[in-house]
């Protein structure tokens, strides 16, 4: 279950970035995922109630955006959306395209924090 | 208390790519190129690597290894018989190399005295993907014995890879290995790859792989 890794990984980029904030604690995180990133949604879930104990994210939602792979086809000169990952063809004209446009991202979009009042007046 | 919406913009693994950008750019300085080899467990990676490092010895480079495995230091002992510098990183247990071992392991090497750097990866071809080590190519590596479908069961690896190397060329015949749709689907996931075939044991496709990473050496040196 590598997703557990990923999201202490992802516990650990946002706990610092919340603390640069002044945030007593997260609320939510916002993620983009990607359909080629290889990151099970259902696993990540999973294991980021698990990764958050005990930390400032503890209790937070996880949000995803799941993000579908879509190439640039050169020859219809089009983005498209593909609808699987084994293969990077163009399913107007079939031909393949090295041009992925999306569809990769494991990425942290932001998150929702709770800043103390007088913190946030000293911010 | 107030609640606010604070943005990020950032991968997931940002500690990882940041410790990637800092090899890359160490790598870039001393000017050396630096191949990332993944691939599933006996796929062939130790077999190949003991190839390439006596050709390219052979042929007057300056090259080293940093081998991962989970226990045992075997393959770096294996490597080391080619006479370069060779360490074993043990993650004991962690499924992959992480820039941070790297660095660790690199801490004290003089990387201007190297022409290539090898970093063989854990055998594994899931958790590598997202690990950048700062390689300047990614090489995947899989054998006939594999069936034709693996860059299909594997799309994520193999579309993370710059070379696709296909081993145990030899043994093709026997495991009636079809090798058009073997290329076929590495192509249909990772339309961009370079692919070689390749026997460590017959030195078939050697010369050809030698060759490509002496071109990308020296296109580094030039800026590309």
């Amino acid at each position: 279950m590598h997703e557990l890794a990923i999201a202490s990984s992802l516990v650990e980029s946002v706990q610092s970035a919340a603390r640069q904030a002044g945030a007593g604690r997260v609320t939510q995180v916002f993620l983009r995922l990607g359909a080629l990133s290889g990151v099970s949604k259902e696993a990540l879930l999973f294991s980021y109630d698990v990764a958050t104990h005990g930390t400032l994210l503890e209790g937070s939602r996880l949000i995803i955006e799941d993000v579908p792979l879509a190439i640039y086809c050169e020859s219809c000169r089009v983005e498209v959306r593909l609808p699987g990952i084994q293969s990077l063809r163009c399913p107007r004209c079939g031909q393949l395209s090295p041009h992925i446009r999306q569809g990769k991202e494991l990425e942290i979009v932001g998150i929702e924090i709770e800043v103390e009042d007088a913190m946030k007046e000293a911010i | 208390m107030t609640t606010r919406y604070l943005e990020i913009r950032q991968g997931v693994l940002s500690k990882n790519d940041r410790l990637a950008a800092e090899l890359r750019e160490r790598f870039a300085r001393a000017g050396l190129l630096v191949a990332n080899l993944v691939s599933s467990p006996g796929a062939g990676k130790t077999a190949l690597l003991e190839r390439l490092l006596a050709e390219l010895r052979a042929a007057g480079w300056r090259v080293a290894a940093l081998v991962g495995d989970l226990q045992t230091d075997n393959d770096a002992r294996r490597l080391a018989r080619s006479g370069a510098p060779v360490r074993q990183i043990t993650t004991d247990g962690m499924c992959h190399l992480e820039a941070d071992l790297v660095t660790d392991k690199l801490a004290d090497w003089d990387l201007g005295a190297l022409d290539f750097l090898f970093i063989e990866n854990v055998g594994n071809l899931v958790c590598p993907t997202w690990y950048d080590l700062g390689e300047d190519i990614r090489v995947v590596l899989l054998s006939v014995t594999e069936g034709e479908d693996k860059p299909l069961k594997y799309p994520v690896m193999f579309n993370s890879s710059d070379v696709a190397v296909i081993t145990k060329l030899d043994l093709a015949a026997a495991c009636e290995c079809d090798l058009a749709m073997l290329r076929e689907n590495i192509r249909s996931v990772q339309p961009g790859a370079r692919i070689f075939e390749t026997s460590a044991r017959t030195g078939a496709g050697l010369a050809e792989l030698t060759a490509f990473l002496v071109q990308q050496r020296l296109a580094k040196q030039n800026g590309r």
